[in-house]
């Protein structure tokens, strides 16, 4: 493992990596039972350092900007550090949202150069916000040879003659611009500089460390921050390898765990429940005795890992169970929002290692991380090491809002000076959660201030951001917001939006306007769209420039109408 | 040639067959997250199922904003 207090910046730290570890392989990509490519730490180096030969060559100065949008595979991970090397700032965005959303992140971030996976660039290409996009220099992978690519260069050719030239960049500048959430809204773009990475690194390493050997599975999309640490920086600093899969079907999944003997794997609540989903149904075919023995196993290996997760004694009672997850998983994080307790409990009674956390992008990913020692579902466990961890305005049960301050904390949002200063104030992140520690440093959570939602997906979402598809609607004003924004819920679980709507004077709300609100939320991806709607009889407050007071709607409503009244759509 | 409706009905059938829900609740135009009672990676399930049935492959960025069985069948038979 390399040690990161000696770097100032990524490019420096992975540059050093690619050189310490040359025949250990780094990155393997498969596409379900295929194996499309496979680099050690030195091809991965000979397949960068042309790109960013080629970058430099198409003018790319010290910080400037390039996008990424393609799903896990190792041409996203040889572009970021080409970027890097570059001296540039790495944009990655999210490959799931439509093609106008994109636009919309590239035109905020102000990107100049953009790498992107074809069929991506073909959607973007057609989108209705297309003459928007000003991004100088647009590199596609993987272009069918006959594609129209639209004046965009082929990744594969996009090469440059020469040896590229290192740039170095401080500890402060800006590495990566990271959408958490906000699209047309109010795009909250959490500017991470190099020091973030490096801390955040050095404070989880010690506890999923990495060497030559040693695999992490990717699947959650390498925009986000979980799988950018865990399945880049954490493993190349380590000398580990990162596997990508580019599929999501569950069957793949397991295959891979067997096939490349997977030590580490970060997942969201989503796939999670997926995986339970897929060892119940296996258990349910047992017979009736073998079965009976299972639950023993069980029964023994939940009394006997209590205090803390025995590995080694796990895998030799449930040696079935454990050889479907490939025999050497040594854990398991799930992230990116709120896991059931009930969730964590099933996994860890099979005894497999698994660790929820808490984190979120402003902080550079992890805030706590729980290890289960000794076993607390229910919580997400302590801080990660250096990290401080208060609430605040803590109500008779102690329960009060998330503060945290640590040098993972990003340097503010793009362009967004206010938005920071609401943020980050003297230094601590305010992150809006509820929660409450206990005596042991436990930090449970307790629902949310702010309003917004988290999806068992990991997707951050405002309320703002779905309004805009439901213009036009047969109303004389609507407005949405987060159920238990709302109505607060001592849960972060099952979250779900709600949209208000104020009829016009005099006219009912009738099956024409569940059906048009029905027909716009289909507009949206699925899991950005609002569960139901509710009839507000009043005028909505508003500012002088006519904004909605959405803090004092919600006091209206919550003042008079409970989740009863919400008309499902 | 298989056309788009009869695509589109075979659809319909093994969706219907691999969640377990009549037939006749399923429309082309129906939202199947909301008509199957499904997530994200259950749909990747039913895009299995397709792809043996019509013995195709089928990325999964395919199903990306896509949530109707007709446009899903379009997909598919865009790759017939």
């Amino acid at each position: 493992m390399l040690d990161l207090q000696e770097y100032k910046c990524l490019g420096a730290a992975l540059r050093v990596a690619l050189d310490r570890w040359p025949d250990e392989v780094c990155l393997i990509e498969a596409d379900r039972d295929r194996e499309k490519a496979r680099f050690t730490y030195r091809q991965f180096r000979d397949a960068a350092l042309p790109l960013a030969r080629a970058l430099q060559d198409a003018s790319f100065p010290i910080g400037t900007r390039a996008a990424i949008i393609m799903t896990n595979q190792s041409k996203w991970l040889i572009s970021a550090y080409a970027i890097f090397f570059c001296g540039g700032v790495l944009v990655p965005l999210d490959y799931k949202l439509t093609p106008v959303e994109q636009i919309q992140l590239l035109v905020h971030s102000k990107a100049e150069f953009l790498i992107v996976e074809y069929h991506a660039w073909k959607a973007i290409a057609q989108a209705s916000n297309f003459t928007t996009l000003a991004t100088r220099v647009v590199i596609v992978t993987e272009a069918p040879a006959s594609a129209d690519r639209a004046g965009a260069k082929r990744w594969e050719d996009f090469r440059g003659p020469g040896e590229p030239c290192f740039v170095t960049r401080e500890a402060k500048d800006p590495a990566c611009i990271v959408y958490s959430s906000g699209t047309a809204g109010r795009p909250k773009g959490c500017v991470l500089t190099h020091e973030n990475y490096l801390e955040q690194c050095m404070a989880v390493t010690p506890i999923f460390p990495f060497s030559p050997g040693d695999r992490y599975l990717s699947i959650i999309p390498t925009n986000h921050a979980i799988d950018f640490m865990g399945g880049f920086i954490m493993p190349f600093t380590g000398g580990g390898a990162v596997v990508h899969l580019r599929t999501l079907r569950p069957e793949f999944i397991r295959d891979a765990f067997t096939r490349y003997k997977i030590t580490y794997m970060a997942v969201v609540p989503l796939i999670l429940t997926n995986l339970q989903r897929g060892l119940r149904e296996r258990f349910a075919a047992l017979s009736p005795m073998k079965r009976r023995m299972l639950n023993a196993l069980i029964s023994i290996n939940r009394a006997l890992t209590h205090r803390g997760p025995r590995l080694g004694l796990s895998r030799a009672l449930l040696k079935d169970v454990h050889q479907t997850l490939g025999g050497s998983l040594r854990a398991l994080l799930v992230g990116g929002a709120f896991t059931e307790p009930a969730t964590i409990t099933f996994f860890h009674d099979l005894g497999i290692p698994i660790y929820n956390g808490y984190g979120c992008t402003e902080a550079c990913t992890a805030i706590t991380l729980n290890d289960q020692k000794p076993f607390r579902p229910e919580t997400v466990g302590r801080p990660v090491p250096r990290m401080e961890i208060r609430t605040r305005d803590q109500d008779a049960e102690g329960v009060g809002e998330v503060i945290v301050r640590s040098k993972t904390i990003m340097s503010g949002y793009l362009d967004d000076p206010e938005m920071t200063a609401e943020t980050i104030v003297d230094g601590w992140l305010l992150t809006g959660d509820l929660g409450r520690i206990d005596a042991t440093g436990h930090l449970q959570l307790f629902g949310r201030k702010k309003n917004m939602i988290v999806t068992e997906e990991g997707k951050n979402i405002y309320p703002e951001d779905v309004e805009s598809v439901f213009e036009g609607i047969a109303a004389k004003e609507y407005c949405a917001f987060a159920t238990n924004f709302l109505w607060p819920a001592r849960t972060m679980a099952g979250e779900q939006l709600v949209m208000v709507i104020r009829p016009e004077s005099g006219q009912p709300v009738g099956e024409q306007t569940a059906a048009s609100l029905a027909e716009r939320n289909r507009r949206l991806l699925n899991y950005k769209r609002v569960s139901g709607y509710l009839i507000w009889d009043a005028d909505f407050p508003r500012t002088a420039s006519l904004k909605i007071k959405r803090a004092e709607l919600a006091d209206q409503i919550r003042k008079t109408v409970g989740r009863e009244a919400v008309i499902p759509l | 040639m298989t056309t788009i409706e009869k695509t589109t009905d075979d659809v319909l059938q093994l969706a219907s067959a691999h969640f377990k829900v009549p037939r006749e609740q399923l429309r082309a135009d129906d939202d199947f997250f909301k008509t199957l009672g499904i997530n994200s990676l259950q749909a990747l399930d039913l895009l299995t199922r397709l792809e043996q049935h019509f013995h195709i492959e089928l990325p999964d960025y395919e199903l990306q904003g896509v949530s109707d069985f007709r446009t899903l069948a379009e997909r598919i038979q865009s790759r017939l």
